[in-house]
């Protein structure tokens, strides 16, 4: 258990770099192939060309991916290295004394303070808080924001601070052996002879921060790896495209190719050389180990496949990365994806998807913090049949609040300076001490289970477990009710600057059934009474019977609320006769004490006291979205993107966002809710939804029907069907389950993927990974998951991009994502844009490269029929080494670098322009066989035309022009004028780099060419270079230029009568939308989307509570509530 | 935890137009305004362009003659009879008589063509060693290993030059001779036989090893000639300047063809009387037989060509160029076609919308 705590996250170090990075290196297919090619190069009876034609851009391969894994690799080194050196405080010797982090080992004891992280996995031994408490958040490592408690055992909680004491602590402590497991420990403690149990409350994990605890004092128990934070950062999945995935079938399609061919081409020599090589003879001898044609041929075999290796492009993949790298850096720098506010940039933490992001289809969200600001606003309330908050002039609601004065809340110190409300006539109906307000206010105040914290005089923080009700009690506050403080049986209210104190007699918490709270006080006065808030359609069946009138009134509001979108709740209270109290305590003990059925027993106890109440009012809490996030969804609507929220929230919650993100629409034709608890009743409901939306789909005969029934084996694609209309499905977390157990899955897709938006609630985030799967699996399309939270992280993971918001809910989303940003309207940006860009990048990039070594390798192939299949090159071999590598990687770089068709401001204004990426319709086999007929077409005019040109014939100063040397001079000048003009074709937005690039590469190449037979290289090295002088004589040939401008021209015309034509006879919608723009150049782009936001005011959405049980029975037990005074006067008794 | 550090030193990202990938650019359209006119302004200038191509290679004269002497074809006949079956074939003299009826306008190149000789397969063409050609002592003793099997000689020699294509050296030699008038005496034409190699191989590339106390010879001393070869290399020639490696005649077979029939230039004809072309009247060409090609099915011929501003007689680029001409008029009549038809459509839905 000797360990110490530092953690590794870097691969290599300065000694094993090279050996384990080749070796990584080497294990990818492709480059393992080049490196047994450079070895076959390497056996002079085979190899045409001299090994360095591999070897150099082999190298220049590795060396860059080495370059590039060095340099990630260092930034893990720097991390670790400022993780590791920070400094924590150690116990040593009876003295604190400040340390590294690496330097913790197991079994130290280590002082923590307020708000640092937590060093490694320590147990809690004590703390400045009462019972040895520690309160920490956990967001790093499951999300939560919320505060969570965690308590020292009493034994080591009386050590304190005594730094003696603490010395001389021997406890053994003895448990499980390292794991990932956030929420289970267990262990035991031996101490002074006795033995304690531990559990996970006991224990302070790495990565969690301690909150509102002065200090605490912690043994270490799992350091560095062994922590359950390094413990889960399990290495994530590697990520492909399915691009990658396309690329390697092409690969093997074109290496089985090869096979074919140099089959052909060992045929063909072993004809040759039984016919006419074995008398050629006095010539050109065999060779001793040549016994028969087919031995020749056999390494002739060989010997072409080392020259026709350049089909399988060597620099594809590396190509790639450079291209899908640079298209990242893009993101990363784009100011349109910045988000001022918390100075956050974009970021593509994964390099290798871009050109999926032009490809998405269905986009998982979270709600909570992606669609919402996870902001809840006091907006609006109905006090006793007056509504307050509203707006007099009834504009939408955003003109009004920049128009609006805010409410001046000076007259409370104690205000949130952070709370803003809009209608004074609330703010003098306090002021004029209304008895209704007042009561109202004092029901907030009271009614919630909120802490608060003073850490300074007068400014409180209020600790919530939900947001909105942070937000009633943040209202009521401004309003001059100050919840200060609370014990576990006391309250303490500055109602109107005046302190009172009120007594807690009872909270009857929150649950999911219930759907209310309420709370019983004494009053200073004397009086008993109960306060409650809760759904409107709870509490509507709970009050009296004499408000009636008042409960129309209330619900008219209400309707108005849910219009806006609002979520609402209404306060309603009750007045208690002591006797009836008394007896109703005696039972609720009883029930709180039972061992069986507790909740359900007090809930019927609760129900005895929840009645005949007094209606108060009603509250609307505004859930803020996003900035754009309405206008957002409608835009991906428009590129064919369906939106799947999935969410842990409730079905109303979720529902109402639905619409007012404009993920359903009142115009729909239906939303089906399918809400089914067994088997029978999902199927039914989904059946049901499906025959609505497209009837002929549920019959037997459907094929997709008929398929389902066989039960196929093979994992297949369902489909897409068009519905007839447009419709929405929520579905909840519940009857998901079913779905996804019971072999529903396919019905539960299909009905699924013809609506336009669906709605999954009450999701555990396992369930969000698997409806992700699910359509993994059985949809031919790319998804893409966006959340913030922990809860999200595993759709992020399962779903081909993985988009992480970074927002309030802590890193982990953010961590696991592969891009991240700030807003979720950044979205749009990001796929419209950037993805379109880099799809369309990487589709004209592999159009063009296929095409360039098809045209440049397949010469080879028809010149083997006129020198007799011998595995003679076209070309000078310094010339196939730098095509790739030097000649033609530029512009090809700076094409899918640089291009774009459109520009963002045009492709966000017609998201339809997006399709072309969903239908993968600019890179595909159909694609790739018209990029092969199209090398083969001109690989053919490159040698024939060059052929036609020196057969018989002579230069112009009469000596012959038919020299090998100056054929090879032809074609691959030819070749370099063909791809430079076919790639110049390709280009839609000629840059300055562009034109850098492009014919800065043809200038190159010839500059190299005169270099490269330049007098001087050539005698120096007269075995390697061997075009001694070849440039200068031949270029200065009329024929060569006629035969050079005739291939070129042979080859572009197709290019350019394909590109005419289709635009004509099958336009694409970028060709519409390109005349477009060219059409609208003088004039102003049309006008952006522009969204108004209706709400019908069918939808009412509830109170939405954390569902997890609040921190009621923490509150009542009293733990957390003594008084620090106690605590301080016992302080020195100890010592 | 790593990316957190990241996300606090972000800031405002560059507003440059590389960054925002907002780089000043051109963004033609290929309208039909451009790719129509490009169709019909390109078609008629490869027509022109073929026309002039294909006349001035007709305009071009060119004799040839297949001396192989297969089946009855002429005297070499007997030549090649006797070289059957036997390597190194004796050598052997034939001629070759032709009667010009005008003159053959010159200058007049006179070429050797080959048959069937593949100068261009892989394993013949590396066996060579560029080194030695340039004159480096060491590979004179060493030769590169690709020479194999005429790396060394039987007796361990290294031989010079080595390899396939230096051993398979042409040794035909041609005279011409012309009747004035007929019944009178022929009269030898002079062969201008020096510069028919490209210059930059002839003064460059190849380079006698240094010469051993003025004497070439004495350089290659300890070297073997080629198989095939009747004398040393440093004997091809007389003339001591055209000797050894640096040869007129080696240096062009040494540049190996790229296809298996191919000419190499043997003489010009300029001098003298004939500078101006071959005049009318009967000629005979006198030819040592000594190069074995039957044995392959390869065929020999000699040929008189002269060259105009494009070169020799190609008519392959006229022709090519007439149709590639003709073709772009074509598809851009078709594209004309069927922009007209689909851009009525368009209007037509236009007017609709």
């Amino acid at each position: 258990m000797e360990e110490d705590n530092t953690i590794k996250t870097s691969k290599y170090n300065a000694l094993n770099f090279l050996p384990m990075n080749l070796f990584e290196q080497f294990r990818r297919l492709a480059n393992a192939y080049f490196l047994s090619l450079v070895f076959l190069q390497l056996i002079p009876q085979i190899s045409p060309l001299a090994s360095y034609t591999t070897l150099i851009p082999l190298t220049v391969v590795l060396a860059i991916t080495a370059v590039k894994d060095a340099i990630d690799d260092m930034k893990r080194h720097q991390n670790d290295n400022q993780v590791n050196n920070r400094p924590v405080l150690l116990l040593v010797n009876g003295r604190m004394e400040e340390d590294k982090w690496m330097n913790v080992q197991v079994g130290d004891i280590i002082k923590l303070k307020n708000n640092q992280p937590v060093t490694a996995d320590i147990l809690l031994l004590s703390s400045s808080e009462p019972y040895g408490l520690t309160y920490i958040e956990t967001a790093e490592l499951d999300g939560e924001t919320n505060l969570k408690v965690k308590q020292a055992i009493s034994v080591t909680s009386e050590l304190e601070d005594n730094l003696e004491l603490l010395s001389a602590f021997d406890g053994e402590v003895k448990c499980d052996l390292p794991n990932n497991k956030l929420d289970k420990f267990t262990g035991t403690l031996t101490y002074k002879g006795k033995k304690y149990s531990l559990g996970h409350d006991k224990l302070l994990l790495r990565g969690c921060i301690i909150r509102n605890t002065d200090w605490c004092y912690g043994l270490v128990i799992y350091t560095g790896p062994d922590t359950k934070l390094m413990q889960n950062s399990g290495k994530s999945s590697f990520k492909r495209t399915q691009m990658d995935r396309f690329m390697n079938v092409l690969v093997l399609w074109i290496f089985l190719l090869l096979i074919i061919m140099c089959f052909i081409m060992a045929i063909g020599h072993g004809i040759w050389q039984s016919k006419i090589g074995y008398y050629f003879q006095a010539f050109m001898p065999w060779d001793n180990y040549v016994s028969s044609s087919v031995a020749s041929a056999a390494l002739i075999y060989w010997s072409y496949f080392i020259i026709l290796n350049t089909m399988v492009p060597i620099s594809l993949y590396i190509s790639v990365e450079i291209i899908r790298l640079g298209n990242s850096f893009y993101i990363n720098w784009d100011q349109k994806m910045f988000y001022a506010p918390r100075n956050t940039q974009a970021q593509a933490h994964t390099t290798t998807l871009n050109e999926e992001l032009g490809q998405v289809k269905y986009v998982f969200s979270d709600k909570t913090g992606t669609l919402t600001q996870n902001i809840m606003i006091f907006n609006k309330c109905s006090i006793y049949r007056k509504l307050y908050g509203n707006s007099s002039d009834k504009v939408g609601s955003k003109v009004t609040d920049c128009k609006k004065e805010k409410v001046d809340f000076s007259y409370n110190k104690l205000a949130s300076p952070n709370f803003a409300f809009y209608d004074n006539t609330l703010v003098e109906a306090v002021k004029n001490g209304d008895k209704w307000v007042h009561l109202f206010f004092l029901a907030l105040s009271l009614c919630h289970t909120v802490m608060s914290e003073e850490k300074v005089e007068g400014e409180l923080v209020y600790q919530a477990q939900s947001p909105d009700e942070g937000a009633l009690v943040t209202a009521a506050r401004n309003f001059g009710f100050v919840f200060r403080s609370r014990t576990s049986d006391t309250i303490t209210v500055v109602e109107m600057g005046v302190t009172r104190v009120y007594q807690l007699l009872a909270i009857l918490d929150f649950s999911n059934v219930r759907k209310r709270m309420s709370v019983i006080v004494r009053t200073p006065e004397d009086r008993l009474m109960l306060f409650c808030k809760g759904a409107d359609t709870i509490i509507c069946e709970l009050l009296q019977s004499s408000c009636t009138d008042l409960i129309d009134v209330t619900m008219e509001h209400l309707d108005d609320f849910a219009t806006e979108g609002l979520r609402t709740l209404m306060v309603a209270y009750r007045e208690l006769d002591a006797a009836f109290f008394q007896t109703w305590s005696h039972k609720h003990s009883a029930a709180y004490l039972s061992l069986e059925d507790r909740e359900y027993k007090l809930s019927v106890v609760y129900k005895e006291i929840e009645k005949d109440l007094m209606l108060l009012g009603a509250t609307a809490i505004e859930d803020k979205l996003q900035d754009a996030v309405p206008e957002t969804i409608i835009t991906l609507n428009k590129a064919q993107i369906k939106i799947w929220v999935l969410t842990g929230d409730k079905q109303e919650t979720a529902v109402n966002i639905a619409y007012a993100c404009s993920i359903f629409e009142d115009e729909m034709d239906e939303v089906f809710m399918v809400q089914g608890k067994n088997y029978e009743t999902v199927f039914q409901e989904l059946r049901a939804a499906r025959a609505k939306m497209k009837p002929e789909t549920s019959l037997e005969s459907n094929p997709t029907n008929v398929r389902l029934s066989s039960k196929p084996k093979m994992p297949f694609i369902v489909p897409d069907e068009v519905p007839n209309g447009n419709y929405g499905l929520v579905i909840s977390g519940y009857s998901l389950a079913c779905a996804l157990e019971e072999n529903l899955e396919l019905e539960l897709l299909q009905t699924a993927c013809m609506c336009k938006g669906v709605i999954c609630c009450r999701m555990t985030p396992l369930q969000k990974a698997q409806v992700v799967e699910l359509v993994k699996k059985y949809k031919k399309a790319v998804t893409l998951a966006i959340g913030d939270g922990a809860n999200d992280v595993s759709m992020i993971k399962a779903a081909h991009i993985g988009v992480g918001i970074r927002g309030l809910e802590g890193m982990q989303a953010m961590l696991n994502s592969d891009f991240s940003f700030s807003q979720f309207h950044y979205l749009q940006r990001l796929l419209l844009v950037h993805g379109r860009w880099s799809y369309n990048r990487i589709c004209k990039f592999l159009n063009y490269f296929f095409y360039k070594n098809f045209t440049f390798t397949l010469v080879h192939f028809w010149y083997a029929f006129y020198n007799g299949f011998s595995a003679q090159t076209v070309y000078d071999s310094w010339f196939m080494t730098c095509f790739n590598l030097i000649y033609t990687s530029l512009p090809v770089l700076g094409l899918s670098l640089f291009d774009q068709d459109m520009n963002d401001t045009w492709s966000l204004s017609f998201p339809e322009l997006y399709e072309a990426g969903q239908q993968n319709l600019f890179f595909n086999k159909k694609k790739f066989v018209n990029c092969l007929i199209y090398g083969i077409y001109s690989s053919f005019v490159l040698f024939f035309v060059s052929m036609g040109t020196i057969h018989n014939s002579e230069r112009d100063d009469g000596k012959d022009i038919s020299d090998f040397q100056t054929f090879s001079l032809i074609v691959q000048t030819s070749l370099m004028c063909v791809v430079t003009m076919q790639i110049a074709l390709k280009t839609t937005y000629w840059t300055l780099m562009s034109h850098l690039f492009i014919w800065g590469s043809l200038g190159f190449y010839f500059c190299m060419l005169f270099f490269l037979y330049s007098d001087g290289l050539c005698v120096m090295f007269p075995s390697i270079f061997h075009f001694l002088g070849v440039a200068r004589t031949s270029l200065n040939q009329t024929q060569l230029w006629l035969s050079i401008i005739l291939s070129t021209v042979l080859c572009i015309i197709p290019a350019i009568g394909y590109k005419f034509l289709k635009r004509l006879v099958y336009p694409v919608f970028v060709d519409k939308v390109l005349d477009l723009s060219w059409h609208y150049r003088k004039y102003p782009l049309p006008p952006p989307i522009h969204v108004r936001l209706k709400h019908s005011n069918l939808r009412r959405s509830a109170y939405a509570f954390s569902h997890q049980n609040g921190f009621g029975a923490l509150i009542t037990s009293g733990k957390t509530m003594s008084r620090r005074q106690k605590k301080k006067n016992s302080f020195p008794l100890k010592k | 935890m790593t990316w957190s550090a990241a996300a606090r030193g972000a800031h405002q990202p560059d507003n440059t137009a590389f960054t925002q990938q907002r780089l000043p650019a051109w963004q033609p359209l290929l309208s039909a305004g451009i790719t129509l006119p490009l169709f019909f302004c390109a078609g008629l200038a490869f027509l022109g362009l073929g026309l002039g191509l294909y006349y001035s290679s007709n305009a071009i004269q060119e004799l040839e003659h297949d001396y192989t002497g297969d089946a009855d074809a002429g005297s070499c006949a007997a030549c090649a009879a006797q070289g059957q079956g036997r390597a190194p074939p004796p050598p052997c003299s034939c001629s070759w008589h032709f009667t010009l009826s005008e003159l053959f306008p010159g200058p007049v190149y006179l070429y050797y063509e080959l048959t069937g000789f593949y100068q261009n397969n892989r394993r013949y063409g590396v066996s060579r060693d560029d080194a030695q050609l340039s004159g480096l002592v060491s590979a004179l003793r060493h030769p590169a290993n690709e020479c194999a099997p005429y790396q060394f000689s039987a007796a361990g020699l290294p031989v010079a030059p080595c390899g396939a294509v230096a051993n398979s050296l042409f040794n035909d030699t041609f005279s011409l001779w012309h009747q004035r008038q007929s019944g009178g005496p022929y009269v030898e034409v002079p062969l201008d036989r020096a510069a028919i190699a490209w210059w930059t191989d002839y003064h460059i590339k190849f380079r006698n090893p240094p010469l051993v106390n003025g004497s070439l010879a004495l350089a290659f001393r300890g070297t073997a000639p080629p198989p095939n070869w009747r004398r040393p290399v440093y004997e091809l020639s007389p003339d001591p300047n055209n000797t050894g490696f640096v040869n007129q005649d080696f240096v062009v077979w040494m540049r190996t063809a790229a296809l298996p029939t191919f000419r190499k230039l043997y003489a010009r004809i300029r001098q003298g009387n004939y500078s101006a072309g071959l005049p009318s009247g009967a000629y005979r060409v006198d030819i040592a037989y000594n190069y074995p090609v039957r044995a392959f099915g390869g065929h020999k011929l000699l040929v008189f060509s002269n060259i105009s501003w494009m070169g020799g007689k190609n008519p392959f680029l006229g022709i090519a160029y007439l149709v590639v001409g003709s073709l772009c008029i074509v598809v851009g009549f078709v594209m004309l076609a069927v922009y007209i038809r689909y851009q009525d459509q368009d209007d037509d839905e236009n007017d609709d919308e």
